[in-house]
């Protein structure tokens, strides 16, 4: 039952993605002019030029002058067999680009998402189970000057402080001397002593509405008559707490999973950019700016599978926590 | 000393050898900001080993907050401010008895924890929403007889299965795995019996079991009480709100209203010749709708065979389609109606009786065109003498059958829009229709609110501030605003306590001669449909089994289906106690 569950839910990825993949191709040529455009007119600012004819060449060359379709199911056959294409401005293939800041941006997300729902679910079963304590106003409040934070507003205010009370710049994820070095456990402590700035502020913003769902939720499951069934078996109140309503309550909060990770990942991008995290946001910013297409496209294919598997990973979640879900 | 857990709070007082329970001025209140509501005010009772006592009494007597006290699982606000709860605890690990106070106990402490579920074990009225959807019945079952004695968990599995067979239900030893939405109403009922006899319990405490279940499956899992009763010897106190189910199994009766005890007594002296007059009201209007309501015309007045057919159903199906399913065909529909074929004479009341999942209110929501008919027709012939047929309206015309044709629900709480005031409530269906505006509307609303018998101050108050049965009133002004022809009652009455429901019923009577109306009366309760109809039509599994005029179907009826139903129905005479002689209807049978 779980298993045809799970093919079927990994069955519906395959038409979403491609769905996306139309979508994305399309906003990357939505904007007038293409990366020769963009190219001479970088070209004429530092007062070179480049004649007519071989632009069209170029263009030739690359393919830019075919209609939509066509440019489009050559993007897309390619990238069926794993061949993103070469990007134009760092004449590199689009992979290799993109491979070398996976890992990290991968660890930057999970760590951030470890931290939220790690914190949340606590401060939230709390939060509800007492209700308008000084405890519960408390988190309230934090949690919410989190939420009307923006991240990048957040980030330059943390790297503020930095300079101003330790005197060292936070930026980076690496201190010189790890720079470039092989793999070890030091390198990923000095890693995480950087990156916990990064992860605080993504953090930060979601927490609030997460805090606020598990605290909501839970209030429901709490006047529940179940509740109160085990309350007259005899039950430990935290105990039945834990084990009744709050693993109801759980639902919601797993599913939201799935809804939070593009804003994740969405915000990750600016706050990378403000950071200088050496991870896939940066790269998108500048690619999307010299209309590189191959690598946006690329980028912006990543983070939507990216979204997707998280969507995924929660509705299984889900169906193994809830059996009515399963049985659907 | 015999149980380690329970040393503390030991009163030494006389109390008679079979009483298990001795609660003695029981005071429970709940603080709110302004004022304190005295849930409780003085109660006293005992429970006796071996016996019954019911706690009758209607919605807000307090009759829950008792049962909900002596365990000491109160939500808040609700506190116990004083009284006496005496419990002879049996010391489970051999010498002796001992008798504990358990208002002295704290209601997180481990002392009350450990004679919860033990000593004293409850069952709850909702049995969906009283387990958890999340985990097995095995899972709450086992977990129970873990928490009070030293048995690993393949023990209290093997005892949880022969529970599960105790209380009647298949294949136990699959059953035990299942999930409770797996289950039907009447099977989670008796898992959740079998959890509460788990760990041998003295008193079982059931706060209105049966309310939220079929009359044959009330009368199945009362069986099954009545019989665990004999064999466990235990007491149990049953709350409930029916007199007829208080005939039916009590041995001892406390009448409970507004928080006091009015009257306690053995249940055949207290039934022969209740002592106060609220015992005495309480037996009246549930006597009272033992039978024909004595304001109706007789009811070959009504059905004369010349009295014109107002509406008509012809074959009439409505279909639930399946779920749709990636890949694969769409999932079977549900057949909620099947070719149902009635008419409903001018001026009479047609009573749609059947069980949950029968597709009486279905067949109703047909009727009144919110849902449209999988297959067959409803023919309507209105004042105007012009039949129609509801497929064929559309428009203003289908409009004006919607004025004629009206509905009135069962829920007085949900079916009106908190936000509105009652006087809106009223005036919506006229200002939709642009019946009328300003002044005449106002006065309108009045007068519609005076036929219901509410003063005509009550528009400007919102609907919070009424109890069940004025709710109800307003939504039956709100049925009638328009003038309809036809009106069709969805459970109208089911949510009200008894003593108000004749109320209501002879107030739709009175409209009904007044009005020159025709009623759909959708009820799963013989009692009401026999008092308030002229003709019963029986569904079962979204057929109509029988049709026929009311004393008829509810005295001899014809189908044994109907006899079942019937011999299911509790009766207000525990001199005549007959749920145990009824007749069951199986399918083979048929």
């Amino acid at each position: 039952m779980l298993l045809s569950y799970i093919v079927r839910r990994v069955l519906w990825t395959i038409p979403f993605l491609f769905a996306v993949s139309v979508v994305v191709f399309a906003l990357i040529q939505a904007p007038p002019g293409d990366y020769l455009t963009t190219f001479v007119a970088k070209l004429a600012e530092s007062d070179e030029s480049i004649d007519q004819a071989t632009i069209e060449v170029l263009r030739e060359r690359y393919g830019l002058n075919e209609p939509f379709l066509v440019q489009y199911w050559k993007w897309i056959s390619n990238l069926v067999q794993g061949d993103f294409g070469q990007s134009f401005e760092w004449n590199q293939p689009v992979w290799e680009l993109i491979a070398s800041r996976i890992p990290l941006t991968i660890t930057l997300m999970l760590s951030t998402f470890v931290f939220a729902w790690g914190v949340a679910l606590p401060i939230g079963i709390y939060s509800a189970v007492r209700k308008y304590s000084i405890g519960d106003y408390f988190f309230t409040t934090i949690g919410f000057i989190g939420l009307a934070m923006p991240n990048f507003l957040l980030a330059l205010v943390m790297l503020y402080i930095g300079v101003k009370v330790w005197g060292v710049h936070m930026g980076g994820l690496f201190s010189d001397e790890f720079e470039g070095a092989p793999w070890s456990v030091a390198k990923v402590i000095d890693m995480y002593s950087h990156m916990w700035i990064g992860i605080i502020v993504l953090g930060t913003a979601i927490l609030a509405s997460l805090i606020r769902i598990m605290r909501a939720n839970l209030l429901d499951e709490l006047s529940k008559p179940y509740v109160t069934t085990a309350r007259a078996k005899g039950m430990s109140e935290w105990r039945l707490i834990l084990k009744y309503p709050v693993r109801i309550a759980l639902n919601p909060f797993i599913s939201i999973i799935g809804l939070y990770f593009p804003a994740l990942i969405s915000g990750a991008v600016v706050t990378a950019v403000v950071l200088g995290y050496p991870t896939l946001g940066p790269l998108m910013l500048q690619s999307l700016l010299a209309q590189d297409m191959y690598l946006a496209g690329g980028i912006l294919m990543i983070l939507c599978g990216l979204t997707v598997f998280g969507m995924l990973i929660s509705d299984i979640l889900l169906a193994i926590l809830d059996p009515r879900v399963r049985y659907e | 000393m015999s149980d380690p857990r329970l040393p503390r709070a030991t009163v030494n007082a006389a109390l008679p050898e079979d009483v298990i329970l001795d609660v003695r001025n029981l005071r429970t209140y709940f603080p709110t900001r302004t004022h304190v509501v005295k849930a409780v005010d003085d109660v006293s009772f005992q429970l006796r080993r071996g016996r019954t006592t019911c706690i009758v009494g209607e919605s807000g007597s307090g009759k829950s907050i008792t049962a909900r006290s002596i365990l000491q699982i109160l939500d808040a606000p609700g506190q116990i401010e004083g009284g006496v709860i005496r419990l002879r605890s049996t010391g489970r690990d051999a010498q002796g008895e001992s008798i504990v106070d358990l208002t002295s106990l704290h209601p997180r402490s481990r002392a009350i924890r450990a004679i919860r579920g033990r000593d004293i074990a409850m069952i709850f009225q909702e049995p969906m929403s009283s387990l958890s959807p999340v985990h097995t019945i095995g899972d709450q079952i086992i977990e129970t007889i873990r928490l009070h004695e030293p048995v690993s968990k393949s023990e209290a599995r093997t005892r949880a299965i022969e529970l599960l067979r105790r209380c009647e239900i298949r294949d136990p030893d699959i059953a035990v795995d299942r999930y409770t939405f797996e289950f039907s109403g009447g099977m989670r009922q008796r898992a959740m019996i079998a959890m509460a006899l788990s760990c041998n319990p003295q008193v079982l405490i059931a706060d209105e079991p049966t309310t939220a279940l079929d009359v044959t499956t009330q009368a199945e899992i009362l069986d099954l009480m009545r019989e665990l009763q004999t064999s466990y010897g235990m007491a149990i106190m049953f709350i409930t709100h029916d007199m007829g189910v208080v005939a039916e199994i009590a041995d001892d009766v406390v009448v409970m209203r507004h928080g006091k005890v009015v009257e306690t007594g053995e249940v055949n002296a207290l039934f022969a010749d209740p002592q106060h007059a609220y015992t005495k009201k309480l037996l009246d209007s549930v006597i009272k709708l033992e039978r024909r309501a004595d304001i109706k015309p007789a009811e070959a007045a009504i059905l004369g065979a010349d009295t014109p057919t107002i509406l008509a159903v012809r074959d009439l199906s409505v279909t639930f389609p399946g779920q749709a399913r990636f890949l694969r065909k769409p999932a079977p529909g549900v057949h909620a109606v099947r070719q149902v074929s009635l008419e409903l004479k001018k001026g009479e009341s047609l009573g749609i009786v059947g069980e949950s999942g029968s597709g009486k209110t279905t067949l109703g929501r047909a009727i009144a065109s919110v849902r449209a008919p999988t297959e067959g027709n409803v023919l309507y012939r209105g004042k105007d003498g012009v039949e129609v047929d509801l497929a064929d309206l559309n428009g203003p015309a289908l409009q004006a059958y919607r004025r004629r044709v009206r509905m009135i629900f069962q829920d007085p709480y949900g079916s009106l829009n908190p936000r509105m005031t009652v006087g809106q409530i009223v005036a919506e269906p006229l200002r939709n229709n642009n019946v009328a505006t300003g002044a005449a509307l106002r006065a309108r609303v009045a007068d519609l609110l005076e036929q219901v018998g509410l003063p005509a101050e009550v528009m400007e108050r919102y609907p919070h501030a009424f109890s069940g049965g004025q709710r109800q009133r307003v939504g039956i002004a709100r049925a009638i605003a328009l003038e309809p022809e036809v009106v069709i009652c969805d459970e109208a009455t089911s949510a009200l306590d008894v003593s108000i429901r004749s109320q209501v019923l002879d107030l739709l009577i009175e409209l009904q001669k007044k009005l020159d109306l025709s009623f759909i009366f959708i009820a799963h309760d013989i009692g009401v449909v026999r008092y308030f109809c002229d003709r019963v039509a029986v569904m079962r599994l979204g057929e109509v089994v029988e049709l026929g005029p009311a004393s008829q179907v509810c005295s001899a009826p014809e189908h044994p289906y109907t006899k079942a139903l019937l011999s299911a129905v509790p009766h207000p005479d525990p001199t005549a106690r007959s749920m145990h002689l009824r007749t069951r209807y199986s399918e083979e049978a048929s």
